[in-house]
């Protein structure tokens, strides 16, 4: 992984952001967690969608998912009388939780979280990837509102009524950068594992997955088996980040988990917003529609979902390429596609031996 | 689930004719709406997840008019022209540039007009659940195990009649032939001297007007609130991938399918899963189009 000096400055800028923003603003921690949540959103979309080029409409059931699993691994591990018990009671139960008992199952939680994401992306991919293009994009919709509405005829999950998630122990001031951190190391751990797996023989196979699904099967790259791992990653981590906002909102339905109309599309514009198919891009683009989201919901109250819809119809009609396209397009010599030498002679070494 | 088993098909099998009607009731909603959807995709591939919220912009508009005392008929004729205008200038904002790109950015970029016109409906109108009260005779029969609304028998006859005015325009009218001619092929068409781009902009606008009607329909005999559209969006989705792509007579068909699978599917297992029922349907049917590609090892594309 060689770091241009550029790329160097940015992720130094990011960093200092990322330390001092909730320093230096604390009214704002959670709104900058928040920010964090939607990089990690936008660039494990980008694995599906932009790398791969399955466009997803579906990943916020992982989301969903998670947060529901890490609810009922919080609740079953440390609170004698069950889940059932915990959710007829309709929050009413508020069982004190040692320190050491909500950290453990917070842990647990957003592990177990990711890991049925995981196993979930798996049980679809054997049943949506044969689905192209729009109509994966249509199914994908599809099971996401599908899950949604049977989480919520789910009884031991509170049914319609949802789960209030246990209290934070510890002081109100502290919760908040606890979250914090929480997401934004999920946020630098997934960057960092999209970074390397995007300059491995990964990345060149989905993206030639995504170039030409057919000559790259006829070349013998076992497409199925990596579009599975293609989607089991952005799984994993839209399950993780769900468990984190589970308990940051401290309460869950079916409108918190499963925002299909808000988050689940917003990923997909943020992504497009800053150009999808490269690393930066989905950072870019979400860094920018945080900001703008953010500012109109101060500045136009009400108009403030209007003036979202605008920006995508705006985006995605007349400015398709994105941010990082545009820039690309502009200034090749700066932002293009470096050829990465020392890559290509190492595969050509291999095809010789 | 098995008490509501017993009921339907033991004890009282004429129940199972209130399902039936309602069915059939709800499912010549869909097909309108289907049917303009099956229309914009085969003709002019894009794929408008707006459906849904054109359906309620329609039902509002017939409250709105309803207020006034305006009768259903006048209502329709209202709505329709209205609607096709609407869709005229949707077409020319944003369709019109989305035509020749990626089929998926037709789906994101319709996907922000529906989410812009919720929520425009949603600051005019407010979020309440609304319906028409018509007022009008409700019939009994069987020891009020059937109830039929009038209302209900008005809409299924104004569907009936939209769409056989549909069909009868798309098979003799000038404008209809130009639309078949050009989902067919639009380079000989144009050829042939067809204008696509105003074919386009006619479809988009017709299809509009389907919506609206149908949204008219759905004030009537049933509710409709701003946030519901995106579930008469997939039902139209699942209405034209189970009826299969270009394939418009079946479009109506489907449409009665679904409606009297919803119906059954919330008559057996109880109304919470009936938003789920085609949803579902949608989902069986693009795999059961995987299984039968996958036999030529070919894939739905």
């Amino acid at each position: 992984m060689t770091m241009t000096r550029d790329t160097k400055v940015t992720y130094g800028l990011l960093a200092l952001f990322g330390i001092f923003g909730p320093i230096l603003f604390p009214d704002y921690t959670l709104s900058i967690a928040y920010l964090w949540m939607m990089v990690l959103m936008a660039s494990t979309w980008d694995t599906l969608g932009g790398q791969m080029g399955y466009n997803s409409l579906g990943n916020i059931t992982f989301f969903g998912v998670g947060m529901y699993v890490s609810a009922i691994v919080q609740i079953a591990f440390f609170y004698e009388g069950g889940v059932g018990e915990y959710t007829s009671a309709m929050g009413s139960i508020k069982p004190e939780f040692t320190q050491a008992e909500y950290f453990w199952g917070l842990g647990l939680g957003i592990l177990a979280a990711g890991v049925v994401g995981l196993v979930l992306s798996v049980i679809f991919s054997s049943f949506m990837f044969g689905l192209r293009g729009p109509y994966f994009a249509i199914g994908s919709l599809g099971l996401a509102i599908a899950v949604a509405e049977v989480t919520i005829t789910i009884d031991y999950v509170g049914g319609a009524s949802g789960i209030s998630m246990p209290l934070f122990p510890g002081d109100i001031e502290f919760r908040s950068t606890f979250f914090y951190i929480l997401c934004f190391v999920l946020t630098i751990i997934s960057h960092f594992l999209l970074r390397w797996l995007y300059s491995t023989q990964f990345g060149l196979a989905i993206n030639a997955i995504r170039d030409d699904e057919d000559k790259a099967e006829a070349m013998g790259i076992p497409t199925l088996a990596y579009k599975r791992i293609g989607w089991a990653i952005p799984a994993f981590f839209m399950g993780c980040i769900g468990a984190v906002a589970g308990n940051m909102a401290g309460f869950i339905d079916k409108e918190v988990a499963y925002p299909i109309p808000t988050f689940g599309i917003f990923m997909v514009a943020m992504a497009l917003l800053g150009g999808k198919g490269t690393l930066w891009g989905p950072v870019l683009g979400a860094i920018i529609f945080h900001v703008i989201k953010e500012a109109t919901w101060t500045y136009l109250l009400n108009l403030q979902w209007v003036a979202l819809g605008l920006i995508l119809i705006i985006n995605i009609v007349y400015f398709q390429q994105g941010i990082m396209g545009w820039l690309q397009t502009k200034y090749p010599e700066r932002f293009g596609i470096v050829v990465d030498t020392g890559n290509a002679t190492d595969a050509d070494e291999k095809e010789a031996a | 689930m098995w008490d509501n088993l017993q009921l339907l098909f033991v004890w009282a099998p004429i129940i199972n004719l209130q399902v039936i009607l309602d069915g059939i009731f709800v499912g010549a909603v869909f097909a309108l709406s289907a049917y303009g959807l099956a229309l914009v995709w085969g003709v002019m591939n894009i794929k408008n997840l707006a459906q849904g919220d054109f359906v309620i912009m329609g039902g509002y508009m017939a409250l709105a008019l309803h207020q006034l005392h305006v009768p259903l008929v006048l209502i329709l004729l209202i709505v329709m022209p209205v609607m096709f205008m609407f869709g005229w200038i949707v077409y020319v904002l944003m369709i019109r540039r989305i035509i020749d790109q990626d089929m998926f950015v037709s789906l994101l970029a319709t996907f922000g007009l529906s989410l812009l016109l919720q929520q425009v409906m949603n600051l005019i109108f407010g979020p309440e659940v609304q319906t028409i009260d018509m007022e009008l005779p409700v019939y009994d029969a069987f020891d009020n195990m059937v109830t039929v609304p009038s209302s209900k028998l008005i809409t299924l006859i104004l569907a009936g009649v939209i769409a056989t005015g549909v069909i009868i325009f798309m098979k003799r009218s000038r404008a209809g032939q130009a639309i078949r001619a050009t989902a067919q092929d639009p380079r000989a068409a144009r050829v042939l001297g067809i204008d696509i781009d105003r074919v386009y902009a006619f479809t988009f606008a017709f299809n509009a007007a389907l919506c609206g009607a149908a949204g008219v329909l759905v004030s009537i005999i049933w509710v409709i609130q701003p946030f519901y559209g995106i579930t008469y969006s997939v039902r139209s989705f699942a209405i034209v991938t189970a009826a299969g792509l270009g394939n418009l007579p079946a479009v109506i068909g489907a449409g009665f399918g679904i409606g009297l699978f919803e119906k059954y599917t919330g008559a057996i297992l109880g109304t919470a899963y009936e938003v789920a029922a085609p949803v579902s349907i949608l989902l069986l049917v693009l795999i059961w189009r995987q299984i039968q590609m996958r036999r030529n090892r070919q894939v739905v594309r």
